[in-house]
């Protein structure tokens, strides 16, 4: 079915999604932390694109090309263009410091392997693989989304969280609607993207940063 | 099959008229007129045998009424809404083009939750979840407020999460589905589902039930997944409050359910029960527990269905036929029940200028009808007779002491602590001295007596037909 | 014909002596290469042999409370550092050494090496040896288990843990594109540069005795045993080098096992003075591009390191599972 070949490149773009996942634990800078999320972002868009081809499902063109653009290359853009013009603190403002998250990180991986490939054991090989990978990467933007205080950079997670799920639904050979699904999480994210800018330029929203406005409890007399 | 498109069609044709319709008061009754259109397009489904699924749609007895169910809140709330908005222009909240832009948003809502329960596709499903979620973000945020807007991301950020792992789950049962029927759109499809679950791999299913649990779950409002809940209830529009406490968590459940009875139909995956039952516990426990030290009235309010989705994920995690009944009723109920009393909160805040409930006292002398309206729908919710809600929790009870009785006890105990913390708080909102503002009251309370008045027939006398038909979808639930 | 012991054995001193002599060669190149990129003429690439030999005719000074450790120290460091070199495969696969110990044994000369070096610098008690001695050893103690992280992958792989059979498999063929060797590769080019002492974890050329690491912890010595720990930390990037080309690119290595073929040896040491050259341009080009990081950073640099590794082993049970 698949040649080796074949596999070796979707493991090869899979690891790359994974990689990408813990240098955006790994980064100490918000441009650092975009610029790994691009590089996430372009594996995975390579990842769908070689699917496309291997699994004969031109529609996951469609996938490959929206991971490519929108979160390859806009939303990175989009975030520059936002940190620049909402002048936020350019570090990353860490929650947990950074070498637990990235053994808390490995840890993840370990549990999302245990987890995944036991129950997929009559799975193709790839596709197992895949899974595992691609659970790793979720629980790893999770990570992110938990340890880090800059709502920017949870956001980051969370669209890393997402490149986590195409990878998974383009690993499943012959899933639909996942054009439909990648079309609503673009949705999604440009929607957050919007929200971020457009609350803190017409808002009194004096930071993104959640640790400042967790202080509201709704109890306040 | 007709009804269906006007169902789903109305609240969309709906909201590209109301984008374009500038005038708020002129908006808020095309809205409940649209809102008005769908709940008759939804009771031209009840006459009929279930049709036929198609790969689009899906309709039997269990959306069946969750249909009705919903586009007949969504109706009420559409009502209310429209006098409440209105004076919160008035009152310089809010501004006519946000207003355009929430009567729009009502319809997307609308239409999102309807296809949630209609669609035959757990992809579909998920969407539809997806957009109702996105859409009443934007609907909290409408006041962009900073505790509006925190309470809009804090919902936004925990509500996205929860997607996302609700469609690692979907993912996982499309996995599962694929290998025994073969890849394509069959294996997303609810009723091939059903069809083919015997033969799925139960360690496949069990691991997306649990992605599913988690990410539905969150969308339920389960404990320890209920952080944006009280926070999205308290600083979003009241009849929103009643949107998402009456009809958004429910379709999430129903999402959940519908999983539960594919790991059910399965027969050889983990049995769900435990889990369910685990998460309502806990739900039930945590939310009667918060409602002493709540001061803000909404937020109560927001505990308590918490509290109850924990006791309806209970009833459906017990299972068998009387706590799957128990179950269905409480959750059509705790529908009305809570719309009715988020009517109530949200005439009662306009009319005393605030949510806190030490401003808010004394209701029942400032403002009769509503404070006892208030009252009534208080008593309702925390089960007492002769309403409907405790037909329903008397029932879950009756039907788990013999079954496991240690369970029925915490069951007991969990609703009793609630029942403790409302009762206290009631007194506080509705009795002693009256101080602070007391404007006249600025919306009707029609809405909330129909559902009152509804909720209260329920408790004295469930129709024949009725009951034979929650028993016959709590086979099904199984 | 000369009998397979005796060529074994020539072979041997051929490696060593090569070795000794391409090491300061090889610091040579990499600072020639630095200063040309900087447009600097730069000293000679010979110039560490001039600097050696001047060491060593050079009188030497021990501190007062210098004791037998800290004498001790020189000789034993380059002692080691030559054996561990001499059980690196360079440019013949199987070197009599070689069997002697495999990866783990030359990670332990190594640590031993570092160990003794540590406490000389505590020895004569100075504030810059005890600084020097506690960032080596910081540095040291999140090295090694990164790089045993990368033996564990490497070994999975590979199958064993001796060096000439992993670069047989490497040579072989039969790994595809394999993601555990590459994270296992990029794991070990970070140990590789945090144990050398290069930029980014330290400076080899710095003044400034508040950044230094290992210079800190070698400031008291002198003469000749100044030039010993030289000579061996020159080696020690030799031995650095020619692991990573032994265990990811053994190409071009002469094989010993059916008798030795003259040309094939020289051949190999062609191949390996090219991959010599090439890793000196290389860390020429990457300290030019980098700046060193703070100590406190250089833990999440190796932690880096460890987390590749352990991510390499992950992976090869990913693969091997499905």
């Amino acid at each position: 079915m698949f040649s080796t070949i074949a596999y070796d490149l979707s493991h090869l773009a899979g690891a790359t999604v994974l990689l990408a996942g813990f240098v955006v634990l790994y980064q100490r800078r918000l441009l650092g932390v975009f610029r790994a999320f691009a590089l996430q972002s372009l594996a995975v868009a390579a990842a769908a694109a070689w699917q496309a081809y291997s699994q004969d499902a031109p529609h996951l063109y469609v996938t490959a090309a929206i991971a490519f653009l929108l979160k390859g290359i806009a939303a990175p853009i989009a975030l520059n263009w936002i940190v620049r013009r909402l002048d936020i603190h350019r570090t990353v403002e860490t929650a947990v410091g950074i070498g637990p998250t990235m053994l808390a990180g490995v840890g993840l991986v370990v549990l999302a392997t245990l987890l995944v490939l036991p129950v997929t054991v009559s799975s193709a090989a790839l596709t197992r693989e895949t899974l595992a990978i691609a659970l790793s990467v979720v629980l790893i933007g999770f990570l992110v989304m938990i340890t880090r205080r800059n709502a920017i950079t949870q956001v980051v997670g969370f669209m890393s969280l997402e490149n986590g799920l195409v990878l998974a639904a383009v690993g499943v050979k012959g899933m639909p609607l996942v054009v439909e699904m990648s079309v609503a999480f673009s949705l999604l994210i440009a929607f957050i993207l919007f929200g971020i800018f457009f609350f803190r330029i017409r808002e009194r929203f004096d930071t993104l940063d959640l640790q400042s406005i967790e202080s509201f409890r709704g109890e306040r007399r | 099959m007709n009804a269906l498109f006007l169902i789903l069609g109305i609240p969309l044709a709906g909201a590209a008229v109301l984008a374009l319709v500038p005038d708020h008061r002129l908006g808020g009754w095309i809205n409940a007129g649209v809102s008005l259109a769908t709940l008759v397009a939804s009771l031209l489904l009840l006459p009929f045998e279930a049709p036929d699924p198609t790969p689009f749609a899906l309709v039997d007895d269990f959306n069946i009424y969750l249909i009705v169910l919903t586009s007949f809140v969504a109706f009420t709330a559409a009502w209310f809404s429209a006098g409440y908005i209105a004076h919160e222009v008035g009152s310089g909240r809010l501004t006519p083009t946000y207003l355009r832009f929430y009567h729009a948003m009502y319809q997307v809502l609308s239409f999102a939750m309807l296809l949630a329960l209609i669609a035959n596709n757990i992809g579909v499903m998920w969407a539809a979840i997806e957009l109702a979620t996105l859409t009443t973000v934007v609907m909290v945020s409408l006041y962009r407020s900073r505790a509006a807007l925190e309470a809009a991301w804090k919902y936004f950020i925990l509500g996205s999460v929860g997607i996302a792992l609700a469609l690692f789950g979907t993912i996982l049962v499309y996995l599962a589905a694929q290998k025994a029927m073969g890849p394509g759109m069959d294996a997303l499809t609810w009723s091939q589902l059903y069809a083919e679950a015997p033969n799925f791999e139960p360690e496949l299913l069990n691991l997306a039930f649990v992605f599913l649990l988690i990410g539905y779950g969150t969308k339920t409002g389960l404990v320890p997944l209920h952080a944006w809940l009280p926070d999205a209830h308290a600083e979003g529009p009241t009849p929103i409050s009643a949107v998402l406490s009456g009809l958004l968590l429910n379709v999430a459940l129903y999402a959940i359910v519908r999983f539960k009875m594919l790991l059910t139909a399965n027969g050889d995956a983990l049995a769900p029960g435990p889990l369910l039952i685990a998460m309502g516990l806990a739900s039930l426990f945590t939310a009667a527990l918060m409602l002493y030290r709540r001061r803000d009235i909404k937020r109560l309010f927001a505990y308590s269905s918490i509290e109850h989705m924990g006791v309806i994920t209970f009833a459906f995690g017990m299972g068998g036929p009387l706590a799957n009944f128990a179950g269905l009723l409480h959750m059509a109920l705790h529908s009305l029940t809570k719309s009715a009393i988020f009517y109530a909160v949200g005439l009662a805040s306009q009319a005393r200028g605030s949510q806190q409930i030490d401003q808010i006292k004394g209701l029942t002398a400032s403002h009769p009808a509503l404070g006892w309206a208030l009252v009534a729908g208080t008593v309702a919710i925390s089960g007492l007779p002769p309403f409907g809600l405790f037909m329903s929790e008397f029932l879950l009870i009756t039907s788990t002491f013999p079954r496991a009785p240690i369970l029925g006890v915490l069951l007991l105990l969990g609703l009793l602590i609630a029942f403790g913390g409302l009762m206290l708080r009631l007194h506080g909102i509705a009795f002693g001295e009256a101080d602070g503002d007391r404007r006249p009251l600025t919306g009707s309370l029609l809405p909330v007596y129909a559902h009152l008045i509804l909720i209260l027939i329920a408790g004295i006398f469930l129709p024949g037909p009725l009951v034979a038909w929650f028993q016959s979808v709590a086979e099904m639930v199984g | 014909m000369i009998p397979a012991a005796i060529s074994a054995l020539l072979l041997q001193l051929l490696h060593v002596a090569l070795a000794l002599a391409a090491a300061p060669l090889l610091v040579g190149s990499t600072r020639f290469a630095k200063s040309r990129l900087q447009g600097r003429r730069g000293p000679s690439p010979i110039q560490p042999y001039r600097d050696l030999l001047r060491l060593l005719r050079k009188e030497t000074v021990l501190a007062h409370d210098a004791s037998w450790i800290f004498r001790v120290t020189p000789y034993l460091v380059f002692s080691i550092m030559t054996v561990a070199a001499a059980m690196v495969p360079m440019f013949v696969l199987d070197l009599p050494l070689a069997r002697a110990g495999d990866l783990i044994a030359i990670v332990a000369l190594i640590a031993t090496a570092r160990f003794f070096q540590s406490l000389a610098g505590l020895d004569i008690g100075t504030a810059f040896g005890g600084i020097g001695a506690s960032r080596e050893a910081l540095i040291g103690s999140l090295a090694e288990p990164a790089v045993l992280m990368v033996a564990f992958a490497l070994a999975l792989v590979a199958g064993t843990t001796a060096l000439p059979a992993i670069a047989r498999f490497v040579l072989s063929g039969g790994v595809g594109v394999e993601v555990s060797l590459a994270l296992a590769l990029i794991a070990f080019l970070i140990v590789a540069i945090a144990e050398n002492g290069r930029v980014p974890v330290d400076n080899p050329a710095t003044h400034l005795e508040l950044t230094m690491v290992h210079e800190a912890m070698v400031l008291e010595y002198s003469g000749r045993n100044l030039a010993l720990i030289e000579a061996a930390q020159m080696l020690k990037l030799l031995v650095f080098i020619s692991l990573i080309s032994a265990l990811f690119a053994p190409w071009g290595m002469a094989s010993a096992e059916d008798g030795l073929d003259f040309l094939e040896v020289l051949a190999g040491i062609a191949v390996f003075g090219l991959h010599l050259l090439v890793a000196a341009i290389l860390i020429a080009a990457v300290e030019l591009a980098i700046a060193k990081m703070r100590v406190f950073r250089v833990v999440e640099f190796l932690g880096g390191a460890f987390i590749l590794a352990v991510l390499a082993v992950v992976f090869r049970f990913v693969t091997e599972a499905s």
